[in-house]
């Protein structure tokens, strides 16, 4: 799979970029993208395909929250049991084990503010090895997965200039 | 009359690229494959370092050949070329290539000197001759040669009796560029008939096949030749203006002699960010090379399925196809007219364009591919 790099640098600049397309770009032949395609799916490196939505140009209602969780652990316990735990909800659209002040940093989604608190405190609080949780609500979002948004994107150059 | 314009510039017509630019402004939803510069901004750190250099109130004239640092910046870097340039002596920093450019005609073109112009080039050089009181020579480049200059193509001009001869590889508007050997049969020439050379460089880092080479580093040619660069089409700094010239000592102080009673200084605020584009910037340089690399393989392969002949340039950011029409300049028209499409019919550049288009990929992948299904249809149409 020589050609993976630059495939999925490509896939992850726009997934619906089609394989004829791909193909004009990088020279290769279709049946090439086709296959190393296939092989970066079979073997896990592709997890999924997803569209970078803003979701407030949709609507108000869904709410997003980063959320910081300190966990404590025990020699029956680790970070992956804990992680199996909480990724489960349908609720939680990311998680990760970071370093620094906390532990996991949870991306969290719901309708309203409220269903998201009741979600952290219902659920994810009383998880026994969850010591604290911190929700920050996201207010805006400039920037995501790599896609500016509210990027007027201009092209205020001259139409045509030697 | 009075204020009446000097013969000079009466006699020079306006740009052939003029007329179709009106014409393209006048519509709405055009997508351009006219533009000359990059459809990126200036990398934001060499930008922040601007904003930095005006929020410290660094808003006066620097040294007439520009800031040391920047002077020492620019010869570390040509270094990645195998030049080396004294920053005291033989480096100057001007308001874009195209200043350094005009300083040269100006301190080496005597009224009734030769200069031979390969094409076809970059709308500037010829009236820039004629501006110094010099002859143009115009060198028509081949479309068999995939537009590279040979010794044959100068000969066929009668190029041995030029006082200079002007290029720029790799080119616009054809995207050709020359390499090693291929420069060594021109040095070969210029050595031969003592011709000196002037090398617009300001596309070498966008190349895409192989390394960018000099002529200047090839043997006796340095002190015949002198090199053009600046920020704006590798760091897509266009509206900074900021270029350089590297030559032996005696021709910069020529130049500067003009540059300092004209000019004074470039951009003061430009000279800031350019100290950090070449400091900092080469990831954000390769990145858009990159870019501009994909978009080309694009552009060449729908070209190729729609049965448009076209070489396959490897340098600048442009494609040289030959016009599907009998008529470049109609096509063009037509095209804009029918599709919003705009592309520059060849003639505008000079000698050896007719029956061609240039077709600029400095534009978003997106954009292009509409620009090619478009152009698909009005071809199959016509």
């Amino acid at each position: 799979m020589e050609h993976a790099d630059e495939l999925l640098e490509l896939l992850c600049e726009n997934a619906r970029y089609s394989t004829a397309d791909l193909a004009r770009f990088t020279g290769l032949s279709e049946a090439t993208i086709e296959e190393t395609i296939a092989e970066l799916e079979a073997e896990g490196i592709i997890q999924g395909y997803t569209a970078v939505v803003d979701w407030d140009a949709v609507s108000d209602d869904r709410v997003q929250a980063h959320v910081e969780l300190n966990v404590t652990l025990d020699r029956e316990t680790s970070y992956r049991d804990v992680a199996e735990r909480v990724a489960g909800f349908r609720e939680v659209q990311g998680l990760r084990l970071v370093s620094g002040d906390y532990d996991f940093a949870l991306e969290v989604e719901g309708e309203n503010m409220r269903e998201v608190s009741r979600f952290i405190s219902d659920k994810v609080a009383p998880i026994p090895e969850i010591t604290q949780t911190v929700t920050h609500y996201i207010m805006e979002t400039y920037k995501q997965g790599g896609h500016r948004f509210d990027d007027g994107d201009d092209d205020d150059r001259l139409s045509v200039t030697p | 009359m009075t204020l009446e314009p000097s013969e000079r510039v009466a006699d020079v017509p306006p740009s052939g690229i003029r007329r179709f630019f009106e014409l393209a402004e006048e519509m709405d939803d055009v997508i351009s494959l006219g533009v000359g510069e990059p459809d990126f901004s200036a990398p934001w750190s060499a930008r922040e370092a601007a904003i930095t250099a005006l929020e410290r109130g660094q808003t006066s004239y620097t040294a007439n050949r520009g800031k040391r640092k920047l002077r020492e910046a620019i010869a570390a870097d040509a270094r990645r070329w195998n030049l080396e340039y004294d920053p005291d002596d033989e480096v100057l920093v001007t308001a874009g290539a195209s200043e350094a450019i005009d300083l040269a005609f100006r301190a080496l073109v005597d009224p009734g000197d030769t200069v031979a112009v390969a094409q076809p080039c970059y709308v500037s050089y010829t009236p820039g001759v004629t501006f110094s009181g010099g002859e143009v020579l115009d060198v028509p480049t081949r479309v068999e040669d995939e537009f590279i200059l040979t010794p044959e193509a100068l000969r066929a001009a009668g190029a041995e009796s030029a006082d200079l001869l002007v290029y720029c590889y790799p080119n616009n508007p054809t995207g050709a560029t020359m390499d090693r050997s291929e420069l060594a049969e021109v040095a070969a020439f210029c050595r031969e008939h003592d011709v000196d050379v002037l090398s617009d460089e300001i596309y070498a880092d966008l190349t895409y096949e192989g390394e960018h080479v000099s002529i200047a580093e090839l043997d006796g040619m340095r002190e015949r030749t002198i090199v053009f660069n600046g920020f704006s089409k590798a760091y897509a700094m266009t509206g900074l203006r900021l270029g350089y010239a590297m030559a032996p000592e005696e021709v910069i102080a020529a130049m500067n002699r003009v540059h300092q009673y004209t000019m004074l200084s470039a951009p003061t605020t430009a000279q800031h960010a350019g100290i950090e584009a070449l400091r900092n910037c080469r990831e954000d340089v390769e990145e858009m090379r990159s870019q501009y690399d994909r978009r080309r393989n694009f552009v060449l392969s729908r070209f190729e399925e729609m049965g448009i002949d076209c070489f396959e340039a490897t340098g600048a950011f442009y494609v040289f196809p030959e016009c599907p029409g009998d008529d470049a300049e109609r096509f063009a028209e037509d095209l804009l007219e029918a599709e919003s499409v705009a592309m520059v019919p060849g003639s505008a550049f000079g000698a050896g364009a007719e029956g061609h288009l240039r077709a600029s990929y400095a534009t978003g992948l997106e954009e292009l591919r509409e620009a090619m299904d478009r152009l698909e249809r009005f071809v199959s149409s016509t």
